[in-house]
C-alpha cells in the first residue's frame, strides 16, 4: 500500500509508515499504543468537534473517503487544521481520484493512500492551478488577498 | 460589468488546460467513461439522449455584446446554429462533440467565460434578478455580492463534493424576481436604519421531488460577514446532509428533518467556532468588485419621450409590445427592454446564432453593452433610452424577436424535456408549443393578464412547475406521457408551492385543460384581479369542477 506524501521535498511515494494504527473504537476502549506517533483512523460520520482529546494524542489522523463523491472528510480535515491546530499528518484513505488531490491538499491533507495507482496524475493535479479564490487549510493565498497586497504595494 | 483581471484569466486558462488533458485521455481510452464522468460533469458536459450537452455558465445572467457574439459563434461552429437559454440563466448547447469541447472552453475563456460548476454536487452558477442595476424598485445592485460568491465558490476545496448540487440566488429588490425562497440559499438585501446593506439569509428552499419554501435563518447579516456565515452553512450541510439517498440529499431535507430552529442553532454554533478572522480583505474585495458594477453613465432625460409616444400612437403592434415588454428603469427617460424568446409555437429559450448577434448589436448600440438572461428564458436589454425603443423594436421584429407576450400566457418556461434530456420522463417542448399556439391571439393573452405557465419534463423541476401560477409536470405512466397540473405556485417574495389539481392529462389534452382553467378564471375574477390572486381567493374548487365536472373530489 503506497502512500503519497504531499509535504516535504518532492512529494515522495513510500510504504506506509510503521506507526501503529488504531481505530476510534479501540481508542474509546482505552487502547493507547506505547510508541509515540500512533495513527488514528476516524470514520467520516464522526463529529470531529467531539474528538479534541483523541486528536491531541495521535500523530497521524486517517480520514475516510468511502466513495469519491462522499466529501465529508474535506470538512473534517479543515476542522482539524484550522480549529484544533492539528500539526500531524492527515492521511486520506479510500476511493481517491487523482483530480481530487488538490482539493485534499488545500483542505489540509498531507498524505494520500493511493495503493497501486500511478502517482503521476495525482502530482499533476496538485500543480494544475496557481490561482485560488478562497482561504483554506493550506498556505495558498486567495486572489483577493493578492490583489489587495498588490494595490498596497502600488 | 465585471472584468477579469490576470488572476481570473489565469484561472480559466488553467481550467481549460486541465479539461483538454482529461478529454484527450478519454478520447485515447486512458480514462473509462466511469472515470471521465465526474470530470466532465465538473465542466458542465453532460451525455444526453442524442449527444453531449455543454452547459455554459452565465454568472448572474449578465453578458456583454462580445460575450453574446461568442455564444453565437460557438452555436454556429460547434453546434447546429442555435443555443438554449435556461432557467438557471445559463445557455446549453445540445449537439456537442467531445473532441470539440476543450476548444469551446478556450473560446469561452477568450471572452471571460467558462462552464465551471454548471453541474456536479457543488455550488452552481449564482443567479440573480435579471433587472439588477436597472430596476426602479431596487435597493442596490446585488451583482457585486453574486460575483464575490462566484469567486469564493470556484473550485472550493471543501465544498466541491457536497451531498448534492447547491444553488444560491441573490436579490437586491423587495419584489423578488430571482426566486430566492426556492433555492438552497437565498439572499435578500435589506438596509438597516443606518443605511448599511445587510442580507436576509434564507435556507432550504427548493423544487424537485420535495418542493419547499426556504426558512430565514438570519434577518440581517452584515455584508462583510457573508462569506464566513455561508461557510458555516455549507460545512453543516457537508457534514450532516444525507448521502444515503440522492432524493433526500439536498439541504432542504436536512433543514426539514432537523427542524429550522435546530438547523439554525447548528449553523450559529459552527459560525461562532470559526476563528475570528478580519473581514477587511473581503470588504476591500467587495469594493473592488462593486466598482465594476457602477451604474452606466446615463443621460439626464425627461421622463417622457416624444419619439416613443408618437411611435406608440402610430403603430399598434409596437404599442402592444411596449406595454408588455418594457419595465420601469431607475432613471427617467430609460426603460428595461425584455426580449421574449417565446414566439408563437416556438421552443422556449432557444435563439439562433443570428438572433444572438442581433441582440449583441442592440446591446452595444443602445444598452451600454449589457444583456441579461432571465430565469424565465428571455433576454433583457437593461439600460435603453426611451427614444431608442422604437428602433430596437423594429430590429427585433425583423429578426422574429418581437413577441409581445412578456409575462403573459405565451411566455412559457419549459425545460428541454424528453426531446433532449436523459433524465426526462416526458416531453416539455411540444406541450409548451401547443399552449403557445392555443393562446396565439394576443388580445386574449392581454385579457388574461399576467400569468406564469411553467412546464417540467420530469420531477427534477428544471421547468419550475412547482412555482408556476399554472404548473405542468410531464410524467410517464406505463410508457405513455401524461401531465399533472398544479395551480397556485409562485417564486416571488410571497412564494408558494402549487397544488396538484387532479388526475393528469395526455399531452394533446393539456392545452385544452389550460384553456378551461383560464376561462374559469376570466369568469370568476374580480376587476383587476390577476390569476394568482384569484386562485388564492377562490381555491381549487371551481377549477377542479371546470376540468373534472361536479363529481370531482
Amino acid at each position: 500500500m503506497a502512500t503519497l506524501r504531499l509535504d516535504g521535498e518532492g512529494a515522495p511515494v513510500g510504504a506506509s509508515i510503521a506507526a501503529e494504527e488504531i481505530t476510534l473504537i479501540q481508542w474509546r476502549e482505552g487502547v493507547r499504543p506505547v510508541a509515540a506517533g500512533f495513527a488514528l483512523a476516524i470514520p467520516n460520520t464522526e463529529d470531529i468537534a467531539q474528538l479534541s482529546e483523541a486528536v491531541t494524542e495521535a500523530a497521524t489522523i486517517i480520514l475516510a473517503f468511502p466513495a469519491f463523491m462522499d466529501g465529508r472528510a474535506y470538512s473534517q480535515a479543515r476542522v482539524l487544521r484550522e480549529r484544533f491546530g492539528f500539526r500531524g499528518e492527515i492521511r486520506a484513505r479510500g476511493a481517491l481520484v487523482p483530480d481530487q488531490a488538490l482539493f485534499m491538499a488545500r483542505a489540509g491533507f498531507t498524505a494520500l493512500e493511493i495503493g497501486d495507482a500511478d502517482p503521476a496524475p495525482f502530482l499533476d493535479a496538485l500543480g494544475a492551478y496557481s490561482v485560488f479564490y478562497q482561504y483554506a487549510a493550506d498556505a495558498a493565498l486567495p486572489a483577493h488577498h493578492l490583489r489587495a497586497r498588490r494595490r498596497q504595494a502600488a | 460589468m465585471y472584468r477579469y483581471d490576470e488572476f481570473d484569466h489565469q484561472f480559466v486558462r488553467e481550467r481549460t488546460a486541465q479539461f483538454r488533458d482529461q478529454a484527450d485521455r478519454r478520447l485515447k481510452g486512458e480514462l473509462t467513461e466511469d472515470e471521465f464522468r465526474p470530470l466532465r460533469l465538473m465542466n458542465g458536459l453532460y451525455l444526453q439522449l442524442h449527444a453531449y450537452m455543454l452547459r455554459v455558465a452565465i454568472p448572474y445572467g449578465t453578458l456583454s455584446g462580445r460575450q453574446m457574439r461568442q455564444l453565437a459563434l460557438i452555436a454556429e461552429r460547434w453546434d447546429r446554429g442555435y443555443g438554449h437559454f435556461t432557467t438557471r440563466q445559463n445557455i446549453q448547447y445540445n449537439w456537442i462533440k467531445l473532441e470539440d469541447t476543450a476548444d469551446i472552453l478556450a473560446a469561452l475563456a477568450d471572452v471571460e467565460m467558462h462552464a465551471i460548476q454548471t453541474s456536479g454536487n457543488c455550488i452552481r452558477n449564482v443567479t440573480t434578478d435579471h433587472w439588477a442595476g436597472a430596476a426602479a424598485d431596487e435597493i442596490a445592485d446585488p451583482r457585486p455580492v453574486a460575483e464575490l460568491l462566484r469567486q469564493w465558490s470556484s473550485l472550493h476545496p471543501e465544498f466541491s463534493y457536497l451531498p448534492r448540487k447547491f444553488k444560491i440566488a441573490v436579490t437586491g429588490a423587495p419584489n423578488d424576481r430571482a426566486a430566492v425562497k426556492v433555492h438552497d440559499i437565498g439572499l435578500r438585501m435589506h438596509r438597516n436604519d443606518r443605511n448599511e446593506a445587510g442580507w436576509e439569509v434564507i435556507v432550504g428552499g427548493g423544487q424537485g421531488r420535495t418542493p419547499l419554501v426556504g426558512v430565514t435563518v438570519r434577518d440581517f447579516l452584515p455584508e462583510p460577514e457573508l462569506i464566513g456565515y455561508l461557510e458555516a452553512i455549507m460545512r453543516v450541510y457537508n457534514l450532516y446532509g444525507r448521502r444515503d439517498n440522492k432524493y433526500k440529499a439536498r439541504i432542504k431535507i436536512l433543514v426539514h428533518e432537523l427542524g429550522a430552529e435546530k438547523f439554525k442553532a447548528e449553523v450559529e454554533a459552527e459560525y461562532a467556532r470559526k476563528p475570528e478572522a478580519s473581514t477587511e480583505v473581503e470588504e476591500r474585495e467587495l469594493t473592488r468588485i462593486a466598482n465594476y458594477f457602477a451604474p452606466p453613465s446615463l443621460e439626464k432625460l425627461p421622463r417622457w419621450s416624444a419619439g416613443f409616444e408618437d411611435a406608440r400612437i402610430s403603430n399598434p403592434d409596437f404599442a402592444r409590445w411596449a406595454r408588455n415588454n418594457l419595465a420601469a428603469h431607475n432613471t427617467d427617460g430609460y426603460s428595461i427592454v425584455n426580449i421574449s424568446l417565446k414566439p408563437t409555437g416556438g421552443i422556449p429559450g432557444d435563439a439562433s446564432a443570428d438572433q444572438m448577434r442581433l441582440m449583441a448589436d442592440l446591446a452595444e448600440k443602445y444598452s451600454h453593452d449589457e444583456l441579461r438572461v432571465s430565469h424565465a428564458q428571455n433576454i433583457v436589454l437593461p439600460h435603453v433610452k426611451k427614444d431608442d425603443v422604437f428602433a430596437i423594436w423594429q430590429a427585433l421584429d425583423a429578426a422574429g424577436l418581437s413577441a409581445a407576450n412578456h409575462g403573459l400566457a405565451g411566455d412559457i418556461i419549459a425545460c428541454p424535456g424528453l426531446d433532449y434530456c436523459a433524465l426526462a420522463t416526458a416531453r416539455a417542448i411540444p406541450v409548451a408549443q401547443s399552449i403557445s399556439r392555443k393562446f396565439a391571439d394576443l388580445d386574449r393573452q392581454q385579457e388574461i393578464g399576467p400569468i406564469k405557465i411553467n412546464i417540467s419534463g420530469c420531477i427534477n423541476a428544471c421547468g419550475h412547475h412547482h412555482v408556476g401560477h399554472i404548473g405542468i409536470l410531464g410524467l410517464d405512466k406505463k410508457g405513455e406521457e401524461y401531465y399533472q397540473i398544479t395551480l397556485g405556485g409562485s417564486s416571488s417574495e410571497k412564494a408558494s408551492i402549487g397544488s396538484i389539481l387532479g388526475p393528469g392529462f395526455a399531452g394533446h389534452e393539456v392545452a385544452d385543460a389550460i384553456e378551461k382553467i383560464l376561462d374559469t378564471y376570466l369568469k370568476l375574477r374580480e376587476p383587476q384581479e390577476e390569476f394568482l390572486a384569484a386562485y388564492r381567493r377562490l381555491g381549487a374548487k371551481p377549477f377542479k369542477e371546470a376540468l373534472y365536472g361536479d363529481t370531482a373530489a
